[in-house]
């Protein structure tokens, strides 16, 4: 067991999924001499090689291309995307490409490859650096979406990325990269879509992703106090996504709130809101609830932004007003 | 620019038959195809290759096993010369099960990952990256495969082209890229929207490559030029883009009479048709051509039937292949 922060978890991650597999290489911009634009590639290259660690262009389209091709041919590339906004220049190759090789060819072509991308807000980078992508990337057939919230989970959920025969967009937050958690020595490995419960509760179901789960843990804390006992549900996947788990805990509340970052407007929420009302009407005790983004590009100003993503102070004041109404 | 000219050297008889024929084979397809989609067989559209047969089969000549082919939605010609199965392409074309791909990709999306065809591709622009990725897995395993990526003229206007040449030339890969050079973007001539007389060979120079031109409707000279790229990328000397000049016989897709071409145009890209010159030299040398074409059509005739009798993909198949199979590693 390490204590490592989430920042630290991702270069770690990507070591011990290319000291146990020999076809993992990795490429992208400033990832290897550099250590990463965010320092979370440091010490790659030096113990991997050019060989295996790649710099390459500012070229978007050719590295999902480039990962795309090596994974066609035997390689189990993991591209890095410095933003996730960037995966907005190359959409194609994800949403077109990658997602339906296997599909239009009737199965001849496996990409087995990872996508991982710095997603979110609350660094004050602005609107164009800023975005939480996930939902975009749930609507394609073909891509597993995963987005950790933690270091161990970030570790175990890219071993299982990487070596899972679908590609997979790995989204890691980065407002998490100073949290600190333990992480286990050895193969640890958390499997792709299967959600935890992070904190047991019996009055209410809070689901969550990625930096939204620390907010709702604040917030179910909060709460607690008030006598409200909050049960909240860290998805760790939108792709597989674990229905079995939300359907059980709301079953068990009757009640459900889901916290997301990004925009309201097809946000994940909507579809896990959806979900539910098929498959546990007669288990909800009042209308669900969705605490999003505000539906604005990020502001900069720290304030703004701020506001414009759910706090816990937020989701308290929001639960607190609807429960009162209830 | 290096122009490369076809070599001097007489090829037997036997020889420009098996190339003529290989020709033949190719545009009898496209006709059927023609005739089915005419005929309300063939759904959505299709992009025919009649005319640009002797790049397909001049490059497949000048291929090893191994190589990896991309395409475009203007593929059946590639992977007709790569060896996909005529009845497989007619029924995949078909939308039946016996379809290469299931039926589930149809005539833009041609695939036969064992005969080295990795996918025809139906974003302009997109597979050139992706062959990119190919050849950098070749190179990461030191293997002397080399691979191919077809696309056309107007693809050079797209900036994935750009972004794919960047890269295969920064990292020195084995791929070769070779435009199809058809004169037309879609239903635009190339010269209206491409800045520079030779839309593929005129680039290179600004990626450190030399711009290689070859008559596209010369099969030996496009061979040799294929050859000489792939000897060199597998010895580690990088890409190469190939620009081969050639003509399409017919429109866009579909039922597009191309009527945007001048007419002289198409009178003189006709009169070098290469089918029509293979036969002239076979012709020349006292070698009968219709015992070839009969076969052809005997076998074509053969497997468009059983394609029009294979049955549609069953309904279940439309779940399967979005992700692998449960344990699939």
């Amino acid at each position: 067991m390490t204590t490592i922060n989430y920042r630290q978890a991702i270069t770690e991650g990507i070591a011990r999924a290319m000291r146990r597999d020999e076809r993992v290489v990795f490429l992208g911009e400033d990832v290897g001499e550099a250590g990463g634009a965010f320092k979370s590639t440091v010490g790659l290259i030096e113990e991997f090689g050019p060989g295996r660690v790649w710099d390459t262009p500012i070229s978007e389209q050719a590295i999902i291309g480039a990962a795309m091709g090596a994974a066609m041919n035997g390689l189990r590339p993991i591209a890095e995307i410095m933003f996730s906004d960037f995966l907005s220049v190359c959409w194609d190759g994800i949403a077109n490409e990658i997602a339906k090789a296997r599909y239009m060819t009737g199965g001849q072509l496996e990409v087995p490859l990872v996508i991982r991308t710095h997603n979110g807000a609350g660094m004050g980078f602005g609107a164009q650096h800023s975005q939480s992508l996930e939902n975009m990337a749930m609507m394609v057939p073909g891509l597993k979406v995963v987005a950790p919230s933690n270091p161990a989970d970030l570790v175990g959920l890219l071993a299982s990325a990487v070596d899972d025969p679908d590609p997979v967009l790995f989204f890691e937050h980065k407002n998490l990269f100073n949290d600190k958690g333990e992480v286990p020595d050895g193969d640890h490995c958390v499997p792709l879509g299967r959600a935890a419960i992070v904190r047991p509760g019996t009055d209410v179901t809070i689901v969550s992703l990625a930096a939204m789960v620390p907010v709702a843990l604040e917030a179910a804390e909060a709460l607690g106090g008030q006598g409200v006992s909050c049960e909240v549900l860290d998805l760790r996947c939108l792709a597989p996504l674990d229905l079995d788990a939300i359907v059980a805990s709301v079953e068990k509340t009757s009640r459900l709130v889901v916290v997301e970052e990004n925009p309201r407007a097809c946000g994940w929420g909507a579809e896990i809101a959806s979900l539910v009302v098929e498959h546990a009407f007669w288990s909800l005790d009042g209308p669900i609830m969705r605490i999003t983004g505000a539906p604005v590009p990020v502001p900069f100003a720290a304030n703004l932004e701020a506001a414009a993503i759910p706090s816990a102070a937020g989701v308290v004041e929001q639960m607190t007003a609807a429960l009162a109404s209830a | 620019m290096v122009e490369v000219k076809a070599t001097k050297a007489t090829h037997d008889t036997t020889t420009v038959l098996s190339w003529y024929r290989r020709m033949y084979e190719i545009r009898a397809f496209e006709e059927h195809i023609q005739k089915l989609f005419s005929k309300g067989e063939v759904r959505g559209t299709t992009h025919l290759a009649t005319g640009q047969e002797a790049v397909a089969i001049g490059t497949a000549e000048a291929l090893r096993p191994g190589d990896k082919v991309l395409c475009t939605y203007r593929g059946h010609h590639h992977c007709l010369a790569r060896g996909m199965s005529p009845e497989r392409a007619f029924a995949e074309i078909l939308g039946r099960a016996t379809g290469v791909c299931g039926g589930k990709g149809g005539s833009m999306h041609l695939t036969d990952v064992t005969k080295g065809l990795y996918g025809s591709y139906a974003i302009v622009g997109a597979h050139l990256p992706i062959a990119v990725g190919m050849a950098w897995a070749s190179k990461i395993r030191n293997e002397q495969d080399v691979t191919v990526v077809f696309f056309g003229d107007g693809t050079t206007t797209i900036g994935a082209f750009h972004e794919a040449v960047n890269m295969a030339a920064v990292w020195s890969l084995p791929v070769l890229f070779i435009c199809e050079n058809n004169r037309y973007s879609e239903y635009t001539p190339i010269d209206k929207v491409c800045p520079v007389p030779r839309a593929a060979a005129d680039r290179a120079p600004a990626y450190g490559l030399d711009g290689i031109v070859v008559d596209g409707n010369d099969i030996v000279a496009v061979r040799d030029a294929v050859a000489a790229a792939a000897d060199r990328a597998r010895s580690g000397g990088g890409p190469a883009i190939i620009e081969a000049e050639t003509y399409r016989h017919g429109g866009h897709s579909r039922a597009d009479p191309a009527k945007y071409r001048p007419q002289e145009e198409v009178d003189a890209w006709l009169a070098r048709d290469p089918l029509a010159a293979a036969e002239r030299t076979l012709l020349a040398a006292g070698v009968d051509t219709a015992a070839a074409r009969a076969e052809v059509d005997a076998s074509l005739n053969a497997a468009v039937r059983a394609a029009l009798a294979a049955p549609e993909p069953d309904l279940a198949a439309m779940y399967t292949d979005v992700f692998a199979p449960e344990g699939a590693r």
